[in-house]
């Protein structure tokens, strides 16, 4: 009786047409309602492993949120939802209100306004600094304009600026290959910056950085809050600590604690599967 | 390189305003190249034309058919070198353009033949009449016009080039595996072209060319104008890669080659851009091909080889790759030494140039431009 199941749920209509919604995938991006990023009841699995089972999660437009968890609780593949290199089987993700990332590819997600910085520090090494930059900067991604396109001031002064901002004034002329390990962190920052997403996702900013790079990228993060929406996925504590307004703890694919760090640190359950280790 | 550090000026003047700007700056290599093309197209047709046969400046006109094949091949390098040197897609199928490109002179040069032809018929190519066929087929028709024929030099190599590009990087066929369905590619196109009922004269292909554009193809001054154009298309097509090269693009398309996935993830469509250099590469390689086959005066289906393909990989190596002007300058030379060495020890060709790629790739990997700049360096 499949067929007597399948003609009643289309007879029931309580809801309109899915042809006759708006296409979600248009328009600019609607945070009226303050967060700027909604991922709602998200499960994704590997294999039966489920990398996130059912996260719900916001992110106000403006703030600076960290995100910390034992491994494998899926930071890095909540990111990657976002970014939109992995789909979930369920659940829904909204840039805004109006922008589904569900429905749009990489590209436009980067396009949107986007940025990720990934774990592992990826520049392009034969390219100057300037360049790397000059690449990265928002505007039109298209062949022919790429082929015309021009550098003006306007773009120079940026480039300049950027550069004063992550530090690497003095560094423009090198080729990112050549850059120490902090330096190219800075430099995807950069990056990002270039980009002018209005949501930065941090994958890891400080893993392998000595303390003085440390309070650098802290003081460069907490100094792009406001401006831009960014959140930081984090292993270390003392670094999280130094720039967390709101930590969320992810545990096994959902939520399992949000708030302050001292609220987060005070709480038994988080206690007991990551900071009690 | 050394950059020079100027305290007051920014980083920024590296990168180059817009690619038409000063397109040659800091590029000596292609200076050079560009003067000598410069110097063979006033040089060369005076040896040959002005001075007499028996003085020793005199160049036989069998020596500039031989150079204008050797600018051919620098061509076909210099194409391979824009995918190859700035995208990372390894071609081991360029031939195919490069007979594609030379499969369309060479039907222009078949119907300018006319009613010379063994069997006279006034339209039919000679292997139409000896096969029986009635009429030419809808795919000749057009090509005893020049600027059809012209057109479709290019046309057709860069369609085949876009469709292969669309269908391969949009399925995000990469490394390896690109290379090899190129090579199968070029392989699948010339056991189609050995075959007569394709109507492209099967085994033979293409030959006994009597003249084009009204000048009779064996006379030496078309042989010397054909050289000037081959040396011509080498210019200006090197002047077409460097603007992509310096342009936005060309900087984009590097870094694909690079890393492509952080391409992708700062908002570019790289499938794109690998498509559209891929398609201008295989215009090229078409191009260099329709200039080939009027002065070698044959196009067959042996063109369309694998190993051809495999060759042209090798000249950009040993020349060097990602310069451009080393590519060109390794198709000229490689082909050179051929030339030398088949004189003497024809069977030991093929070991030579494979051992010349391992060389290469185990000692040099630059090739002769790093070499070179090595040199100057140390």
């Amino acid at each position: 009786m499949q067929w007597l199941d399948d003609t009643r749920a289309f007879m029931r209509r309580d809801q309109v047409f899915d042809i006759v919604r708006p296409v979600a995938s248009s328009g600019r991006v609607d945070t009226r309602h303050g967060p700027i990023l909604y991922l709602e009841d998200v499960t994704v699995s590997f294999d039966g492993f489920r990398a996130l089972d059912a996260l719900t999660l916001y992110i106000d437009d403006g703030e600076l949120r960290c995100i910390i968890g034992p491994n494998g609780a899926g930071k890095s593949t909540m990111m990657d939802v976002i970014t939109g290199r992995t789909r979930p089987d369920n659940g829904g993700a909204w840039f805004g209100q109006r922008l589904d990332l569900l429905r749009m590819d990489e590209t436009e997600i980067a396009q949107a306004g986007i940025g990720r910085k990934f774990q592992k520090p990826t520049v392009f090494p034969r390219h100057r600094v300037v360049e790397n930059l000059e690449l990265a900067m928002a505007g039109p991604r298209g062949v022919w304009s790429a082929l015309t396109a021009r550098l003006d001031r306007s773009t120079r002064e940026r480039i300049d600026e950027v550069l004063e901002e992550i530090g690497l004034a003095d560094q423009g002329r090198a080729l990112a290959g050549q850059l120490s390990h902090g330096q190219k962190q800075w430099l995807e920052i950069g990056m990002l910056l270039m980009q002018n997403p209005r949501v930065l996702l941090v994958d890891e900013p400080v893993a392998g950085m000595t303390h003085q790079e440390m309070d650098r990228t802290a003081e460069l993060l907490t100094r792009l809050a406001g401006r831009h929406s960014v959140v930081v996925v984090e292993h270390d504590m003392e670094f999280v600590r130094s720039i967390a307004r709101k930590v969320t703890v992810l545990h096994q694919g959902s939520v399992l604690a949000e708030g302050s760090m001292e609220e987060v640190q005070s709480d038994p359950r988080v206690i007991e599967v990551y900071l009690g280790e | 390189m050394t950059v020079k550090m100027t305290p007051s000026g920014s980083a920024t003047d590296l990168i180059p305003l817009a690619a038409h700007r000063r397109i040659l700056h800091g590029d000596l290599g292609g200076k050079i190249l560009l003067g000598l093309m410069a110097a063979l197209i006033v040089v060369v047709p005076i040896l040959n034309l002005a001075v007499p046969s028996d003085s020793p400046m005199h160049i036989s006109t069998y020596a500039v058919t031989l150079m204008g094949r050797y600018l051919c091949f620098a061509l076909l390098a210099l194409s391979l070198d824009l995918v190859w040197g700035y995208c990372g897609i390894l071609s081991l199928g360029h031939g195919a353009f490069f007979a594609l490109g030379g499969y369309a002179m060479g039907m222009y040069l078949m119907r300018q033949i006319g009613d010379r032809g063994v069997y006279g018929d006034p339209v039919l190519p000679d292997f139409m009449v000896f096969l029986g066929w009635e009429e030419l087929p809808w795919y000749w028709l057009g090509f005893d016009q020049f600027w059809f024929a012209a057109l479709m030099v290019l046309a057709v190599p860069g369609t085949l080039g876009f469709v292969f590009g669309w269908l391969a990087f949009r399925s995000r066929v990469t490394g390896v595996y690109l290379s090899i369905i190129s090579q199968a590619m070029t392989y699948a196109l010339m056991l189609a072209f050995f075959r007569n009922e394709m109507g492209f004269g099967g085994n033979n292909g293409l030959t006994d060319f009597k003249d084009i554009l009204g000048f009779s193809i064996s006379a030496p001054s078309t042989r010397v104008a054909l050289f000037v154009a081959s040396a011509l298309a080498l210019a200006l097509s090197y002047l077409i890669c460097r603007a992509i090269v310096r342009s936005r693009l060309g900087r984009v398309v590097t870094a694909v080659r690079d890393a492509e996935p952080r391409t992708r993830s700062i908002g570019y469509r790289t499938d794109r851009y690998k498509v559209w250099v891929w398609t201008v590469s295989a215009m090229l390689a078409g191009l260099a091909g329709a200039l080939y086959v009027p002065q070698v005066g044959i196009i067959n289906p042996s063109e369309f080889s694998p190993l051809n393909s495999i060759e042209a990989v090798v000249w950009v190596a040993v020349g060097g790759r990602g310069t451009l002007f080393g590519a060109a300058l390794g198709g000229a030379l490689v082909n050179y030494a051929q030339t030398l060495l088949t004189a003497w020890l024809a069977e030991l060709w093929l070991f030579v140039l494979g051992g010349l790629f391992v060389a290469v790739t185990l000692f040099f990997p630059r090739g002769l431009v790093g070499l070179l700049r090595r040199r100057e360096g140390s």
